[in-house]
Parts: structure tokens; C-alpha cells; sequence
């Protein structure tokens, strides 16, 4: 025991010693001393709040979860709405016109027709279908061949279909207005109306998983400002300490950001192997699913840059909570309390 | 270093009114000295350091320290205040989920001390309060006097301008009580201005040195200076 060893050597008639000396050499290293030390503070802080995560592993493991779930919600939902989009992008191609002739008009005069407007600038192709054409496809697709029979002659109109270069809206109804101004054409379809309501649905299915992904996003922010809360109130003797011996609102609040920010961060992580779980999951039926519709189509996945900023977000939604805990709760700890 | 100007502390009490832990208290502590501090227990010792400390506020009157009046410190400034000041706490204030080392490095550590210096500065403490193998313990392992010395290490690491020891030999023996002391008086040698608040009449009656007396919150005696020099 060194009880009796070095007595403190007294510096007689020196200043208190913490002063630094004067000169620019000195204050300059004071300032690199000081970054240094706030550096040290930083990682220190985060390491820290890493080990006392791994210190509770089931607490932990249960607040990542819930992040996790809370964010992996919105963002599968996300992925599947893209693919609904990207799976009907080439489906505007398709739109045509149904040009419907009068009953009486001969399949001559049908070809002279589809002849005319396959010619027109606005047109990419026509494809014709004779009464008879449409009779065999109908009698094959509705197995109401008995019926059809019995009937004293073909109740099918001759049939154009018009493919138009241009395929949005307004084009789409200016042609069929003077498709249907000739004398020959009873009745013109445009078939783009379902596209159209396919389109407002992804739209309004956007909006709802926006609208989601918020809520989601507040609740994963007031998850950490609990769990923060809790490890505050866990921790108010040692932050009462730190105060005590001079520590500034700084140094206290760091290693309590740097826990939610790893909360939120791993939680976010968590949510990207969820979602990636979850394709994959779905993956071959979708495979299937197409193969049947003779599409080349394969499931789009979230993308490694989703992959990157879905946990950084979350981790910046931690921090976010962390803070608002901290500067909730973290004055009501002062030493006079003690 | 430290001066009062009629300060008094009126703690609330839940239910109403209050309860006068300081009255009208000046008094002036220059840099270079030791002061003991004494008084019934409930006089308003503890009380006066935690003033001092910022850790409570005083209901009326001035504290100077160092030349700055506390009342125009803002909370920002509040740490600042307290690196000058190393205390002493009754009751020890120590972190008992780190190591003894750790305790006593924290206000090295906070007000960022180069990491190559705090190692030597942190022994050197130990060293001082006789602890020196004990740097590795957490302090749930050590006695109350123990304890009490990792306190005091912890105090005088940073070597403040200031020193406030509240019971610092409370739980040591009198050998040991007598290291402490001399280590408190080798810091007002080199100008540091200590103030040591004590039930202890035997180590006061010990030392030459000035002392005051509270009773009831009221400044009665100054031994070795006049009360009201300032
Ligand atoms: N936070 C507080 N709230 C209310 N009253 C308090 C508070 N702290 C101290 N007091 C009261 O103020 C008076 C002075 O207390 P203080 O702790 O300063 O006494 P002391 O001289 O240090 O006593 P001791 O020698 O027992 O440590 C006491 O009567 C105490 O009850
Ligand atoms: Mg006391």
C-alpha cells in the first residue's frame, strides 16, 4: 500500500495549475487536444451504447423487432406496389379501339375499311375480324356453341380493331370520334377505360402506403423515445454524477443518441431482410403466376440503394426519438434531486 | 476565490413554507487557504458547498467564484464552473458500474484531457489517497473509507483552483485522516483555496487553520480571520 509515498510536490507560488500557458503553439494544441477528446467522446459513446444493447439481449432484440416490423410493413407493401406498376407499364400498348360495322356491311367492304384507317398517320395497325372469325372465337371462349346454333343466323357485327400510334387519352377519343362519323360503323369501344382505373388504383394504393409509411415512421420515433426514456431513468445516478464533475448537456445526451440512432439502424437492417425473406418467399408462385400468362415478367426486389437508405433512415428516425427523449427527460435529472 | 454576500437558501417544503438552511451568510475564502467548516448536523453545511457548486441556488444574496458572480452563469456555463471546483460529496457520488480507475478518470475524460496524460494523472491521484492497487475494482468491492478516498481521488485529478470536501474523513481512520489532511493542505500551499466542512473537532482541533461555524443556517464564528473581511 503506498500510503505514505509521494506527498503532492508543491509548486510554491505557482498559479492553479489547470491554466493553460500562454502562446499560440499551446493554444493550438489545447484546440487539437480538445477535437481529439471529442472524437475520443463520440466513439467511446458509441460503443458504449452498442455494448449495453448486447448487455440486455432480449430487450434489445424485442425493440429492434418492433422497429423492424414497423418499417418492413410499408416497405414490402412498396416493393409489391412497383411491381404492380412496373407488370402493367406495357399494358397501355395494348389499348385499341373496337370498331363495331353495322350488321349488313359485307367482308369486303370490311377489308376496304380496315384498309382506309390502317392507312391513317394516327394508326399503327388494324387486325380485322370477319363475323364468322368472331362466331368460331366466341362459340370456343363461352361453350355456348348449342345456343348459337339454334339461332336462325350470326347475331356478330363485323369487328375492326384499330391499334392508335398514340395512346393517351385525349388521342385515343379524338380517333374514335371520327371512327365513328363514318356511315358504316355502328358502335366505337375504346378499351383503355379498365387501364385507366387500374392506374387510379396504384395511385390511391400509393397513397394509402405513403400515409402509411408515416404513421409507421411516428411510431418507430416514439418506440425509441420510450425505450430511451426507460434507460434515462435506468441511468439517472451516473448522469447525476457526470454533471456533478462538470459534464455539459453534450456530453450526457451523446451516448443516448448514439443508442437510438444503433436501434433505429438495426432495426432498419432487420426490415431489409425481412422484406428480402418475404420476396423471396413469394417469388416462385409470382413465377408461376406469369409463366401462365405467357409474360416475361419477374419480381422486382428493392433495390441494393433502397437496401442502403431504409436502414439509415431508420437510424436518423432513432436518433430523431433519442432526442426528443433526451431533451424531454434528461433535464428533469439534476443533482439538487439527490 | 470565493466570496458570499448575504446569501441565504430557503428549501421548499411540499405542503407549504420552507425551511431555512442558510441566513444571511458572508463570508470571503481567499485562494491559498484552508478552511474548516463546521456545525450541528442540519446547520447548512452541506448546503453552502452545494451553493457553491451550482448544484442548488440561493434564494437571495451573491456568490462570487473566481471572480464571476454564479447568478449571471447560465446553465451552459454551469460545467465550466464545476471543473474549477473538485468536491468532496458525502456521500461519495461514485459510479458503481465502472472501475475505480474509470471513476476517478471521468472528470479528466470530460473536460478532455489528452488520453496519453489522464493514465498519469489518474495514478498519480490514486496514488496519493493509497489506492493505487486498487485501480481495477469497481468500488462496490471497497470499504467506506475506501470509497471515500476514491471520492477525494477523483476531486483533486484535474488539480482545480478549488477545492470543496464535505466530510472528507468521515469514514477514515485517524492515520489516515492525517494523509488526507496533509494532502489538502500541500493544495492550499500552492494556492488552491479548499474548504473542508466537518463534524470533527479533534482533527480541527488538530491544525492551525481558520475556522468557520454555522448554527442554524447562521454564520457564528470565524476562528483566524474577520467574519466579515471581504
Ligand atoms: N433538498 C432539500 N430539501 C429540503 N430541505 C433540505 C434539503 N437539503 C437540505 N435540507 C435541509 O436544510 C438543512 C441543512 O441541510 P444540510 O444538508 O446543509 O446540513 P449539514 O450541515 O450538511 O448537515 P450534516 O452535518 O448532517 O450533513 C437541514 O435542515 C435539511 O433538512
Ligand atoms: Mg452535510
Amino acid at each position: 500500500m503506498a500510503r505514505n509515498a509521494t506527498p503532492l510536490k508543491p509548486r510554491r507560488q505557482a498559479p492553479p495549475p489547470p491554466k493553460p500557458r500562454a502562446g499560440a503553439r499551446a493554444a493550438r494544441s489545447a484546440w487539437h487536444h480538445r477535437f481529439e477528446a471529442w472524437r475520443l467522446h463520440h466513439r467511446d459513446s458509441a460503443v458504449d451504447a452498442l455494448r449495453r444493447m448486447r448487455a440486455t439481449p432480449t430487450a434489445t432484440a424485442m425493440t429492434v423487432l418492433v422497429i423492424a416490423i414497423a418499417l418492413a410493413l410499408p416497405a414490402g407493401i412498396t416493393v409489391l406496389l412497383e411491381n404492380a406498376r412496373a407488370a402493367t407499364q406495357g399494358w397501355d400498348g395494348n389499348a385499341h379501339l373496337s370498331v363495331f360495322l353495322k350488321r349488313d356491311i359485307d367482308s369486303s367492304r370490311q377489308q376496304a375499311l380496315a384498309g382506309a384507317w390502317g392507312a391513317r398517320a394516327d394508326v399503327e395497325r388494324v387486325q380485322v375480324v370477319t363475323r364468322e372469325q368472331a362466331l368460331a372465337e366466341f362459340r370456343e371462349l363461352s361453350g355456348f356453341g348449342e345456343v348459337l346454333d339454334a339461332l336462325p343466323d350470326n347475331p356478330l357485327p363485323p369487328l375492326v380493331m384499330v391499334f392508335p400510334r398514340d395512346t393517351t387519352p385525349g388521342a385515343l377519343e379524338t380517333l374514335q370520334k371520327q371512327l365513328g362519323e363514318a356511315r358504316e360503323v355502328d358502335l366505337v369501344q375504346l378499351d383503355v377505360q379498365w387501364v385507366k382505373r387500374l392506374h387510379a388504383m396504384l395511385e390511391l394504393a400509393g397513397r394509402i402506403v405513403g400515409a402509411l409509411t408515416l404513421a409507421l415512421a411516428l411510431a418507430v420515433v416514439l418506440v425509441v423515445v420510450n425505450t430511451i426514456r426507460l434507460a434515462i431513468e435506468s441511468r439517472r445516478e451516473e448522469i447525476v454524477v457526470v454533471k456533478i464533475v462538470g459534464g455539459t448537456d453534450g456530453f450526457v445526451r451523446r451516448p443516448f443518441l448514439y443508442t437510438g440512432f444503433w436501434y433505429g439502424l438495426a432495426g432498419g437492417l432487420v426490415a431489409v431482410l425481412l422484406v428480402q425473406i418475404a420476396l423471396l418467399w413469394i417469388g416462385s408462385p409470382v413465377d408461376q403466376l406469369t409463366a401462365l400468362y405467357e409474360s416475361e415478367y419477374s419480381l422486382i426486389g428493392m433495390g441494393w440503394i433502397n437496401a442502403v437508405v431504409l436502414p439509415l433512415f431508420a437510424g436518423l428516425l432513432g436518433l430523431m426519438g433519442a432526442w426528443l427523449a433526451v431533451s424531454r427527460h434528461l433535464q428533469d435529472v439534476d443533482p439538487h434531486l439527490l | 476565490m470565493i466570496q458570499l454576500d448575504r446569501v441565504s437558501k430557503r428549501y421548499p417544503i411540499p405542503g407549504g413554507g420552507g425551511k431555512d438552511a442558510l441566513r444571511q451568510v458572508s463570508l470571503h475564502l481567499p485562494a491559498g487557504e484552508l478552511t474548516f467548516l463546521t456545525g450541528h448536523s442540519g446547520a447548512g453545511k452541506s448546503t453552502l458547498l452545494k451553493l457553491i457548486m451550482m448544484i442548488e441556488r440561493p434564494t437571495a444574496g451573491e456568490i462570487i467564484v473566481d471572480g464571476l458572480p454564479l447568478n449571471r452563469i447560465g446553465s451552459g456555463g454551469i460545467p465550466l464552473l464545476r471543473r474549477k471546483i473538485g468536491m468532496v460529496h458525502q456521500n461519495h457520488q461514485l459510479l458503481f458500474d465502472r472501475s475505480v480507475y474509470d471513476n476517478v478518470a471521468l472528470p479528466l475524460i470530460i473536460a478532455g484531457f489528452p488520453r496519453a496524460d489522464i493514465g498519469k494523472r489518474v495514478r498519480a491521484a490514486l496514488d496519493k489517497v493509497g489506492l493505487l492497487d486498487k485501480e481495477k475494482l469497481n468500488p462496490v468491492m471497497l470499504s467506506g473509507g475506501e470509497q471515500q478516498r476514491i471520492g477525494i481521488a477523483r476531486a483533486v485529478v484535474n488539480k482545480p483552483p478549488l477545492l470543496l470536501a464535505d466530510e472528507p474523513t468521515g469514514n477514515l481512520d485517524p492515520a489516515l485522516s492525517a494523509e488526507i489532511m496533509d494532502l489538502f493542505q500541500d493544495f492550499a500551499r500552492v494556492g488552491v483555496a479548499v474548504l473542508i466542512a466537518t463534524h470533527d473537532l479533534s482533527l480541527i482541533a488538530r491544525y492551525q487553520h481558520r475556522l468557520l461555524s454555522l448554527r442554524e443556517g447562521r454564520l457564528i464564528a470565524d476562528r483566524g480571520e474577520d467574519i466579515h473581511g471581504a
